[in-house]
C-alpha cells in the first residue's frame, strides 16, 4: 500500500510562489511523471514528497498517512539524484548498503538485497569499484541500485538521465522501465524530456508555472490535450497553432486561415465547434503528422491546399517541412519521395479530424 | 609537381609553427627553472647555514673562518642539547602543546564549520564572516588585553594563568580555530548539497552525516588544516614569550632563546642545533602529508 497524495500542496519562497496549489493522487505501483519546462515547479514537488523541502500549504499522503512532518529518513521514500550523488569515497557495494547499515540489518540480509540489485541492474562486477572508476551510466544504475536495496515505498527520480549522453539516456530510459516492471514500486519521476515522460509513464502530470495543466497517459495528453500549453509541449516536432476564424458555411462550419486558404471542417467535429462559431481569436492546432502531402485521392476529413515550402529538413525515414501561413510557420511531415524541396511548392493536405481548436485568450482546447 | 610542392611547403610550415609553439615552451620552461633554482638557493641558505654552524664548536664559530665550511665537524652541540634537561623540558611542553591544540582545534572547527556550511540557521552567514573577520585581527594586538583579563581573571577566583604551560591550551586555538573553521566552510561548501540530501534519506543523522561522509570526502581539505594549526602552535613565538616565563614551563622557540642566550653571549652552535631540531617535527608531518596537502591545497580549483 504505496499510494502517494498531493493536497492543495503549495510552496512559497519569501515572495515567489513556486508551487501553487496542486492536487494528484498517485495510485499504488503507478509510475508517473511530472514534465514541464524549468522552473514549472516540478522539482520542488518532488523535494516536498521527499521531505527535502517544507511545505507551505497543504498535505502529503505517503501510504495513507500524512507525512507533513515526518523527516525523509522516515518516510521510507529513496531517491535518485541528477548527479547520482553517490558518496565517492565509498565502493558501490558500501554506497548500495549505506542506508541499510545504518538502519542496523543483519549482515546477511544485507549482502542479498545488494546481490539481487546488482543483479537486476547488471552491476555485479562493479561491486568493489569506487565511483570515480565508473561511466556516467554505470553510476546512474549504482544510485538505482542504491534507492532498490532499500525496497522503499515509492521511488522518486529527479531528472535522472540529464547529465547522461543522448545515447546512453535512450538505453538508461528503457532500463528504468525494466526494473519498474521488476519491481513494481511506486515512482513518481520528474524530467523536462517530453520524450522521456511519453516513453516511460503510466501517467504523466504536465505542470506550467506551479499549477498541473494535466493529468493522463501518453496517448491522452497527446491526442486530447486540454490546453495550449500541453498541446505544444507533448510531441516533437511541437503542433502547430495557426490563427484562423470559424465562419458559418451552408449547413456546416468552415476554418478561415488566410484570405486565400478556407478549411471546411469535417462533420464529425462540426457539433463540438457549433456554439464557438462566433468566437473572435482562434488558433488551429494541427501535429505536423497530420499535414502531409496531398494523395492522388483524399482520405476523409483531409483538405488540400498549396503550400510553398521555405525549408526541409530530410530525416530519413519522412521529410520535415516548413511553411508560412498567413505569417505563421507551420510545419509539416511529408514521404521523403513526395518531391518536397527548399524553394518549392508543393501540394499539401492537412487533416481535419485531428484538429484542435484554441480559444487564443484562455489558452484552453474547445 | 605543383601540388607536391605546396603540399611540403604547407608542411614545413606547419612544423616550423609546431616548432616555434616548442621554442616558446623551452624558454618558459627554462625561466621557471631559473627562478625556482634562485628561490631554492634563498630559502635553502639559512636552513644550510644552520646546519653547518650546528656542526661547528664555539671555538671555529668565533674564530671567524669561512662560514661555509666545517674544519673540525663535531656532534657535541646534539650531545649536549640532547642530554640537557630543560632542552628535553621545551620539547615535551612544545610537543604536548601542540598536539593537544591540533585536536581541540580540530573538534571545534569541523563541527562548527559544518553546521556554518550546511545548516541554514538564523545568523549563519553572518557568524561565518565573523569568524573569518576575527583571524584577521592581528595576534600581537591580543596579548596586552589577554594578559590583563587574565590578571582580572586572577584576582577574582585565585587561579593562576599566566606563567602556566597549559594556559597555550587556551590560548592558541584563538588563532587556530578560526582559519581551520573557515578552510573547512570552504572544503565542505564545496561538496555537492545532494551529497547529504541523499544521506539525509538514507537514514543517517547530522552527526552520521558529518562523520561518515563529509569527514571522509573533506580529508584533504581536514590534512591542511590539522598541518596548519599544528605549525601554527608549534612556532608560536609571541604568546608563550608574554605568557610563560620559568624554564620549566617554556615551549621549545622560546626556551630556546632564553636559556642560550645569556646576556650577550650568544651559544650559537646550540641556538642552531636546536632550531634545528625544532624544525624536525614539523618538517616530518610535511613530507608525509604533503600529497594530500597538495591535493588540499588545489581541491575545488577544478571541480565545478
Amino acid at each position: 500500500m504505496s499510494e502517494v497524495t498531493l493536497r492543495k500542496i503549495v510552496k512559497r519562497y519569501d515572495e515567489v510562489e513556486a508551487v501553487r496549489g496542486i492536487d494528484l493522487d498517485i495510485a499504488d505501483h503507478e509510475f508517473v511523471v511530472l514534465v514541464g519546462p524549468s522552473g514549472c515547479g516540478k522539482s520542488t514537488t518532488l523535494r516536498m514528497i521527499a521531505g527535502l523541502e517544507d511545505i507551505t500549504d497543504g498535505e502529503i499522503f505517503i501510504g495513507g498517512d500524512v507525512v507533513n512532518d515526518v523527516p525523509p529518513k522516515d518516510r521510507d521514500i529513496a531517491m535518485v539524484f541528477q548527479n547520482y550523488a553517490l558518496y565517492p569515497h565509498m565502493t558501490v557495494e558500501q554506497n548500495m548498503s549505506f542506508g541499510l547499515r545504518l538502519k542496523r540489518y543483519p549482515k546477511a540480509e544485507i549482502r542479498k538485497r545488494v546481490d539481487e540489485a546488482a543483479r537486476i541492474l547488471d552491476i555485479k562486477e562493479l561491486l568493489t569499484r569506487k565511483p570515480k572508476q565508473l561511466s556516467g551510466g554505470q553510476r546512474q544504475r549504482v544510485a538505482m541500485g542504491r534507492a532498490i536495496v532499500r525496497n522503499p515505498k515509492v521511488f522518486l527520480f529527479d531528472e535522472p538521465l540529464s547529465n547522461l549522453d543522448a545515447k546512453l539516456r535512450v538505453q538508461m530510459r528503457t532500463e528504468i522501465k525494466k526494473v519498474h516492471q521488476q519491481v513494481r514500486t511506486t515512482t513518481v519521476y520528474v524530467t523536462h524530456d517530453q520524450v522521456e515522460a511519453m516513453t516511460l509513464a503510466d501517467r504523466v502530470v504536465v505542470m506550467n508555472n506551479g499549477i498541473i495543466e494535466q493529468v493522463g497517459t501518453p496517448q491522452e495528453l497527446y491526442h486530447r490535450p486540454k490546453t495550449r500549453f500541453v498541446a505544444g509541449f507533448i510531441g516533437s516536432p511541437a503542433m502547430n497553432f495557426i490563427p484562423c476564424r470559424m465562419e458559418e458555411a451552408g449547413s456546416g462550419l468552415s476554418i478561415r486561415l488566410s484570405d486565400q486558404i478556407t478549411l471546411p471542417v469535417p462533420p464529425s467535429q462540426a457539433d463540438r465547434y457549433r456554439g464557438h462559431a462566433k468566437n473572435g481569436k482562434l488558433l488551429l492546432g494541427l501535429r505536423p503528422e497530420h499535414i502531409t502531402e496531398a494523395g492522388a485521392h483524399l482520405e476523409p476529413g483531409e483538405v488540400p491546399f498549396e503550400a510553398s515550402l521555405e525549408v526541409t529538413e530530410p530525416m530519413g525515414m519522412e521529410t520535415l517541412v516548413y511553411f508560412p501561413i498567413n505569417g505563421t510557420q507551420v510545419c509539416g511531415r511529408v514521404n521523403p519521395n513526395a518531391g518536397a524541396r527548399d524553394g518549392a511548392s508543393l501540394r499539401m493536405a492537412a487533416n481535419l479530424n485531428n484538429m484542435h481548436l484554441i480559444d487564443d485568450a484562455s489558452g484552453q482546447v474547445i | 609537381m605543383t601540388a607536391v610542392t605546396a603540399s611540403a611547403a604547407a608542411a614545413s610550415a606547419g612544423r616550423r609553427k609546431y616548432g616555434s609553439m616548442s621554442q616558446d615552451r623551452q624558454w618558459a620552461l627554462r625561466w621557471s627553472y631559473f627562478f625556482l633554482t634562485l628561490f631554492a638557493i634563498f630559502f635553502l641558505l639559512p636552513p644550510i647555514y644552520m646546519l653547518i654552524t650546528s656542526l661547528k664548536t664555539s671555538a671555529e664559530i668565533s674564530a671567524a673562518t669561512n662560514p661555509w665550511w666545517v674544519y673540525r665537524p663535531t656532534l657535541d652541540n646534539y650531545k649536549e642539547l640532547l642530554t640537557s634537561n630543560s632542552y628535553l623540558t621545551y620539547f615535551r611542553n612544545s610537543a604536548i602543546v601542540s598536539v593537544v591544540v591540533v585536536t581541540l582545534t580540530m573538534l571545534i572547527s569541523v563541527p562548527a564549520a559544518f553546521a556554518l556550511a550546511r545548516m541554514k540557521f538564523w545568523g549563519s552567514a553572518t557568524l561565518a564572516t565573523g569568524v573569518f573577520l576575527t583571524y584577521l585581527i592581528p595576534e600581537t594586538l591580543l596579548f596586552l588585553p589577554l594578559f590583563k583579563m587574565f590578571a582580572v581573571f586572577n584576582e577574582w577566583t585565585g587561579i593562576e594563568l599566566i606563567n602556566r604551560w597549559w594556559v597555550l591550551l587556551i590560548l592558541y586555538p584563538t588563532l587556530t580555530v578560526p582559519f581551520c573553521t573557515w578552510i573547512m566552510i570552504g572544503y565542505f561548501a564545496s561538496i555537492p548539497k545532494e551529497l547529504d540530501e541523499a544521506a539525509l534519506i538514507d537514514g543517517a543523522t547530522w552527526t552520521q552525516t558529518l562523520t561518515k561522509i563529509f569527514i571522509p570526502v573533506a580529508l584533504p581539505g581536514l590534512i591542511a588544516a590539522t598541518i596548519f594549526a599544528f605549525t601554527v602552535s608549534w612556532a608560536q613565538f609571541l604568546y608563550p614569550l608574554a605568557f610563560t616565563t620559568s624554564a620549566d614551563q617554556l615551549v621549545l622557540p622560546v626556551g630556546i632563546i632564553t636559556s642560550l642566550i645569556k646576556g650577550d653571549v650568544f651559544n650559537w652552535g646550540q641556538i642552531m642545533t636546536g632550531a634545528l631540531l625544532g624544525a624536525a617535527p614539523p618538517l616530518i608531518i610535511y613530507a608525509f602529508l604533503m600529497d594530500y596537502y597538495i591535493a588540499g591545497l588545489t581541491a575545488g580549483a577544478t571541480k565545478g
